[in-house]
């Protein structure tokens, strides 16, 4: 599933202007709203996958750094005002290094451990949320969208684009990671640990990398949240959900190559959308649990895995 | 005669109060073949793991090349030229033969080549093994013996100058243990000295040139595999009195 410099870029491009020619024809303002759902989720698919799927280490802790970047824009913004982009970069910068310290402090431990850990972590930084005032405590903070929106109809269309940018990055980091000398060498972390350190790989040092990138990644999914919703309180912030669907997703899509992600979320999050809409607001969380444990007992290696099987099985027939 | 590959002085670990090594010293020179014994539990994989950096000793000094490495972690180890194959294989599952042997490639021996030419040294090393038909297969379906075969193929990617080889051949019939051997006789011809673990006497009579034996955590014994045989303290640590 690698797909070559020179495909990979053009169609970026192109997904990039068709959201652009989106913003354009689109009025119903609902579409918005849908599609920046599924590309947050696309966005924290692809995160989570770098430590979990490219390393092997199960994260339950997304969450946490999530609303490590939305709390970093709400203070910023309540302090500075800073303009959005400056507030994204903020958010990567202190929940990448969120990431690190975490890494630094659970790496050392292994499976169900280390999932726990970053569970506990975020439960941790949701009680400092809690009980941090400047960001409004547990009743949570209110954000005015500006007015200006740039040369888009609204804000929604801005964020939407925003959004979809951030998607696009974050795939290209994905697909770097998995397809270059640090991704093999996560690969065989993935594999085999100690084989990895005695065949020349600096565990420790990859695993810290993967752990920071993971949480710039989830930040910057969480910066533009608060403009998003307007209101932010930690309950939703540090939402179990948002945990569940940063794994679930990169299950069924795949995760040992970076689009597996990316489909998983296009799949689940679309499915969640539009069931939303047309049955109910519950059954959207039935349907993530449903197709969890459909792909994890029928086929453990994702969409992506399906493929490669079907490829294999017709290239030797 | 050159200066000792390994030089091994007085290396102490203890795993709680349970003394694994005591005060062992040993040195190896350049291209040289040793042979190490004992019964289980005496020591001898714990040895490797503190020369390969997969344990750190609690006392002593491992010199390696000159210089002192007993503190470095086990990737930097490997990058200055040790190399060591599992008792038990740990490939990685997810990847082809091919795969495991460019991730040495270009870790380990670290030239920073670009992908091709670490994909040409990759079938180089299956060519010299005689493995090149297995290289795109998945190396979580390889048999036993050829797991332990990619285990030194992997040893031998990384280039190294000593190899320490953890009972590559344990379990393996009559013939595969002589193809193991073959194996290892290739690398040692090529200048990497060898730290060989087995239990099969056989192959360790054949290949070492002096054989180092453990028992409880001390050295009782060192010599030619023919001394070694004579040995009384040799004798009773195996069979008891």
């Amino acid at each position: 599933m690698k797909a070559p410099l020179l495909t990979f870029w053009p169609c970026a491009i192109a997904i990039f202007a068709a959201g652009f020619i989106f913003t354009l024809i689109a009025d119903n303002e609902f579409y918005f709203f849908a599609s920046y759902v599924v590309l947050q989720a696309v966005i924290m698919a692809t995160a989570w996958n770098i430590l979990g799927g490219f390393t092997g280490y199960v994260n339950f802790g997304s969450a946490g750094f999530f609303a490590v970047g939305a709390y970093t824009t709400i203070a910023l913004n309540k302090a500075f005002g800073l303009p959005l982009p400056f507030l994204i970069l903020a958010a990567a910068i202190c929940s990448g290094i969120v990431g690190l310290a975490a890494g630094y402090l659970t790496l050392r431990l292994k499976g169900v451990y280390f999932a726990i850990a970053t569970l506990a972590m975020s439960i941790v930084f949701e009680t400092i949320a809690n009980n941090w005032e400047y960001v409004g405590g547990a009743s949570g903070a209110y954000i005015l969208t500006p007015d200006d929106s740039l040369f888009f109809d609204s804000y929604i269309e801005l964020l939407f684009m925003l959004i979809l940018t951030l998607a696009i990055g974050s795939a290209a980091v994905a697909r770097y990671m998995s397809s270059s000398r640090m991704g093999r060498g996560l690969a065989a972390i993935r594999d085999d640990e100690v084989a990895a350190e005695c065949n020349g790989v600096p565990t420790l040092k990859l695993k810290l990398i993967s752990a920071s990138v993971m949480g710039a990644m989830m930040g910057v999914a969480g910066a533009p949240y608060p403009f998003f919703v307007t209101y932010v309180d930690p309950v939703s912030a540090f939402n179990l959900l948002i945990a569940v669907n940063a794994i679930a997703m990169p299950m069924i899509g795949g995760t040992a190559s970076w689009i597996g992600p990316i489909i998983g979320a296009l799949l689940v999050g679309g499915a969640q959308e539009i069931i939303t809409v047309t049955i109910s607001s519950e059954m959207n969380l039935l349907v993530v649990g449903v197709m969890l444990v459909a792909f994890i007992t029928l086929a453990p290696k994702g969409i992506v895995g399906l493929y490669q099987d079907y490829r294999k099985k017709r290239r030797r027939q | 005669m050159s200066e000792p590959i390994l030089q091994v002085d007085g290396m102490t670990k203890m795993f709680g109060g349970f003394v694994a090594l005591d005060n062992v010293s040993l040195h190896l020179d350049q291209g040289e073949r040793l042979g190490l014994i004992g019964p289980n539990g005496s020591g001898k994989t714990t040895i490797i793991n503190c020369i390969s950096g997969a344990l750190n000793n609690d006392a002593g000094s491992v010199l390696f090349r000159g210089k002192e490495i007993h503190r470095l972690p086990a990737y930097l180890r490997a990058q200055m030229g040790i190399a060591r194959s599992f008792q038990i294989p740990r490939p990685f599952r997810s990847m082809t033969v091919l795969e495991n042997l460019c991730l040495p490639i270009e870790y380990a021996a670290s030239d920073r080549l670009d992908f091709l030419n670490i994909q040409k040294q990759g079938m180089e090393v299956l060519e010299t093994i005689g493995f090149v038909d297995r290289a795109n297969d998945l190396s979580a379906d390889l048999t036993q013996v050829d797991l332990r075969k990619l285990e030194l193929a992997r040893a031998m990617a990384a280039k190294p100058t000593l190899l320490v080889s953890d009972e590559a051949m344990a379990g393996l019939s009559h013939s595969e243990v002589d193809e193991i051997l073959e194996i290892l006789m290739v690398l040692n011809d090529r200048g990497v000295a060898v730290i060989m673990i087995e239990h099969i006497m056989r192959a360790v009579m054949r290949f070492s040139e002096r054989i180092i034996v453990l028992d409880a955590g001390k050295k009782i014994a060192e010599g030619t595999p023919d001394e070694i045989v004579q040995n009384p303290d040799v004798e009773r640590a195996y069979l008891g009195q």
